[in-house]
């Protein structure tokens, strides 16, 4: 009986109506698209750190994470490389000496990341190549030329073909330089990667190390990444001597980056469902106070408090089942469509999600079940905020509301 | 039936509305009405006819003294009980809104006793009942909005007997209502008052309605100047 009272209630005024089911619409459309949003952005993010920077697995001598100091070579880092490169679970494989150091051009300098490669095998790891916006790739055998972020060329003022120095420690710690040119220029979407990470070919760094061709650094990426953790073990046990990080090991500001993000997402939803229960509070309340002279009389005849209550709690509730079903579809519709078009924030913001190494491309992306979660957390926020306009009719009193007769 | 119990009584009713200056809108009301009296309340407007009304029907507290309905004192129940109370005892017709707008004639009818929790087919056999005795079941699926305000007071009145209450209680069923119509509603009542001996009191400003009384009480500043028996109840011939 209530609940067919309160179905033709709710069809009374239906401007009020479609105004609470409008809220609850733009309420589950916009929570599940943010939290789509904040999902793709993070994939994006893994799979661009993963894919562009840390790759899958890196294996280094166990002290050089700590120090980054360039004796840390990896034992027989030639002979691993080779029995990696031919292992049929790893894609692409790449071999690096890194060093630390300063970079020079004539107007600047500053601190960076000197990576040797041998070009052929770092291309199929990070597609640097692909990456050049100037210039070209290591193509020819000369000597000592260097592959810079075009944020670092602007930072030091150079161009290409402008001559570089690296400076450094070699394993004897005395202090070696060495003038490179630069013969390309790249840009991903991490600007700090850019301003950072500085390629030249291995033999040139072994060179002014002092030493013959060893390897810091090996950089993996695998056919399967499910099976991460198992390879990680394997190779663990395989090579002694030597550790196998994993990219949530060696990125561990990702992981921390993802947490903030996450909580960026709460405090939208939590802004979203408040700007959600304002709508129904009011509309609600207005539906009550339109009606005090009815409730008064219902109350009078002998509706209890209980039956009162129940009935615009039930208002509220039909309203939201039935707004839901919409809303579920826009957002599912919505994060479809840019979910596989993609969205282009190029215009928007693409400076502040670069410095956080986005691409201003963003895929939104929801699981089944999170649709649920938000239709019940909304569901919820409805039903809370109905308590106050059906506590505010439960408290009418019928002398006073029918006076007004 | 038991005619010599009365179904209201009241001894010492007073009710008082506080303020600046406070209000006696019921002074020392001493009254008795008993079964199948059609009784009238009449007096100028601010008297304090809707204050005793109130009282009676269990819709208000009372400052001072009691009210008992068929013997139960009820100014002690609390308000959830007297809700309760009301639902099954009291039948009420306001002024105005008496009814819900969304549901038809039927369905507000049917309503009280779906509150009262009654079977399907009481209710059914009921409605039917109570359709005929206010002349509406051709209109029954209509809208309280499609009815004219006559037939609304009619919808309204089949309602309070819906309840199967001790005594229905009607503050000014007939004010918004012209003379004819007010005349047809209270041959309604008459008739219910004769065929159901369903007891009356209602207040009212309308000669013509006064006349169809047969008790009529006066009130003047909250306490009864005039308490005359015009005619004998319906089952007292
Ligand atoms: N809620 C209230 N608060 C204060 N005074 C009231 C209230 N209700 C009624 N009164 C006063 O009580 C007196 C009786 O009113 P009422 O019972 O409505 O008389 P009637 O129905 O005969 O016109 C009037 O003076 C009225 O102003
Ligand atoms: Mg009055």
């Amino acid at each position: 009986m209530l609940f067919q009272l309160a179905w033709k209630n709710i069809w009374r005024n239906k401007t009020r109506s479609l105004v609470v089911m409008g809220s609850v619409v733009v309420g589950l459309w916009a929570g599940a698209f943010i939290i789509a949003y904040v999902f793709g952005m993070i994939e994006q993010r893994l799979k661009d750190a993963v894919e562009n920077e840390v790759s899958h697995l890196q294996l280094h001598h166990p002290e050089f994470d700590k120090d980054n100091e360039v004796k840390y070579f990896i034992p027989n880092g030639s002979d691993a490389f080779s029995s990696i490169q031919e292992d049929q679970r790893i894609k692409a494989a790449s071999a690096r000496v890194v060093v630390f150091g300063m970079v020079a051009s004539a107007q600047n300098s500053t601190g960076g990341k000197f990576i040797g490669v041998l070009p052929a095998s770092e291309n199929r790891v990070t597609g640097l190549e692909e990456k050049l916006t100037q210039g070209s790739y290591f193509e020819h055998d000369s000597k000592n030329r260097v592959i810079i972020g075009e944020r670092l060329a602007e930072k030091l003022k150079v161009k290409l073909r402008s001559k570089i120095v690296l400076t450094f420690q070699d394993t004897t710690g005395s202090i070696t330089a060495g003038a490179f040119r630069i013969i390309g220029l790249y840009k991903t979407y991490n600007s700090t990667y850019d301003e950072t990470n500085i390629f030249v070919r291995a033999p040139d760094l072994s060179r002014l190390l002092g030493t013959d061709l060893q390897y810091h650094e090996v950089a993996m990426l695998l056919q399967d990444p499910e099976s991460l953790e198992a390879i990680k073990s394997e190779l663990g046990a395989q090579f002694t001597d030597t550790t196998v990080e994993s990219w949530k090991e060696l990125s561990p500001e990702l992981g921390l980056m993802i947490d903030s993000f996450d909580q960026y997402m709460i405090v939208f939803i939590i802004i979203i469902m408040l700007a959600l229960s304002f709508g129904i509070v009011n509309t609600m309340l207005m539906a009550v106070l339109e009606r005090v002279r009815e409730i008064g009389m219902l109350m009078a005849v002998g509706m209890n408090r209980i039956r009162v209550f129940g009935m615009i709690f039930l208002e509220t509730l039909l309203l939201v089942l039935l707004a839901s079903p919409i809303g579920l579809c826009l957002a599912y519709i919505t994060i479809q469509y840019l979910g596989s078009t993609g969205m282009d924030l190029s215009g928007l913001y693409q400076e502040g999600y670069a410095a956080y190494g986005f691409k201003s491309y963003i895929y939104p992306k929801l699981e089944d079940i999170y649709y649920l979660r938000i239709m019940i957390m909304v569901t919820i926020t409805a039903l809370l905020a109905s308590i106050y306009p059906a506590f505010t009719a439960v408290r009418l009193n019928p002398v006073t509301a029918i006076r007004k007769i | 039936m038991e005619n010599d119990t009365p179904v209201i009584v009241t001894e010492q009713l007073s009710k008082i509305y506080p303020g600046p200056v406070p209000v006696h809108a019921v002074n020392d009301v001493d009254l008795k009405v008993m079964k199948g009296e059609f009784t009238a309340l009449v007096g100028p407007s601010g008297s304090g006819k809707t204050t005793l009304l109130n009282l009676i029907g269990g819709l208000d507290y009372p400052s001072n003294g009691k009210v008992w309905i068929r013997g139960q004192e009820i100014s002690s129940l609390s308000k959830s009980a007297l809700i309760e109370y009301r639902l099954n005892n009291i039948g009420f017709v306001f002024q105005a809104y008496n009814l819900i707008p969304v549901l038809t004639a039927r369905e507000n009818i049917e309503f009280v006793m779906l509150l009262q929790k009654k079977s399907k087919q009481e209710r059914d056999r009921r409605v039917m009942e109570l359709l005929k005795e206010v002349d509406l079941v051709d209109q029954q699926n209509k809208r309280p909005g499609q009815l004219s305000g006559g037939q609304q007071q009619r919808v309204a009145v089949a309602r309070a007997l819906a309840s199967k209450p001790a005594f229905i209680l009607a503050d000014e069923p007939t004010a918004n209502l012209d003379s004819t119509t007010a005349g047809n509603l209270l041959d309604t009542m008459v008739r219910l008052n004769h065929e159901e001996n369903m007891t009356f009191i209602f207040s009212t400003h309308d000669q013509r309605v006064i006349d169809r009384a047969h008790r009529v009480i006066t009130l003047v500043d909250g306490s009864i100047a005039r308490d005359q028996i015009v005619a004998v109840p319906s089952d007292h011939h």
